[in-house]
């Protein structure tokens, strides 16, 4: 068929984590609003603040689409800085991610207080832990990249890293739609 | 093929970031508007839908791509639908049959 092992692979993969999250979104939504105890989704989900979290996750998937499109071009100075962009960017997520857990654990919403926070921790966790693999591996890239040892002919490995960083921000729009929005 | 480099630039990564920054904006503005409120779900599920469209199809190259690739993603994703929507649909049919109603 002429394309990359790799990236087949990694389709093959991202197909599999469509069914993980395809599960715990589902498992989310047969379960809403059946908490017997509080705190219940309306009184604590701050939508301000998750939509700026949401706006940081779409810009970090642009800075990824430029930095494999500068190391294609073989223009490795806007690809370091492309890279590190994205990792920052995923970053400033997991801060308010981290944020957003103390918040919830202050306001008394643990894992185990309600079928919400069981429900709730499990599916957001999931993908915060998916975020933080996609930062250590952008990372990774990056100290390749000031090392030298990722260039135009490494495009593929950054296709492969982009696809799964997109694929990240993809399962953030679903969630951000079903837990936050639609409440 | 193996990359979306020859058919997406530059521009177009920038023009799908601020259609998606936009469609975001809507959704939040939708959520807070209560006249939407009644049309709350389908219209943000439709939003949703197509700001996922847009970044796999754009972002993840999958409208330049080998034919292949969306059947390995579209696939499972066709299945993982069909779960939410089983599962929905046995709970809530349970749900109904146990309080009649």
């Amino acid at each position: 068929m002429g394309v990359d092992n790799r990236k087949m692979a990694f389709w093959a993969f991202i197909g599999s984590e469509c069914l993980l999250f395809g599960s715990l979104i589902a498992t989310y939504l047969v379960y809403k609003g059946r908490s017997l105890v509080g705190p219940y989704p309306h009184e604590i989900l701050n939508i301000p603040f998750t939509s700026f979290s949401t706006f940081d996750l779409l810009m970090s998937s642009l800075a990824m689409v430029l930095a494999l499109a500068a190391v294609q071009r073989g223009d490795m100075k806007q690809g370091k800085l492309w890279l590190l962009v994205t990792a920052l960017l995923g970053l400033v997520f997991l801060g308010g991610q981290f944020w957003e857990f103390s918040h919830f654990a202050h306001e008394g919403l643990g894992l185990t207080t309600n079928i919400f926070g069981s429900t709730f921790y499990v599916l957001t966790g999931t993908h915060g832990a998916h975020v933080t693999v996609g930062v250590i591996w952008l990372l990774t890239l990056w100290i390749q990249a000031l090392r030298g040892k990722l260039g135009p002919g490494n495009a593929m490995t950054v296709e492969i890293t982009g696809l799964y960083w997109h694929f990240v921000d993809v399962v953030w729009i679903v969630i951000f739609t079903v837990v936050y929005l639609i409440q | 093929m193996e990359s979306g480099q020859a058919h997406a630039t530059t521009d177009t990564y920038l023009r799908i970031a601020l259609i998606l920054v936009m469609i975001t904006l809507i959704e939040v503005g939708v959520f807070y508007v209560p006249t939407f409120q009644s049309a709350l779900v389908p219209v943000l599920l439709v939003l949703s839908a197509v700001k996922f469209t847009l970044v796999v199809m754009f972002y993840m190259h999958l409208k330049f791509d080998n034919r292949f690739f969306a059947f390995l993603f579209g696939g499972p994703l066709l299945l993982a639908l069909v779960v939410v929507v089983s599962l929905l649909l046995i709970f809530y049919g349970a749900v109904r049959l146990r309080t009649g109603t």
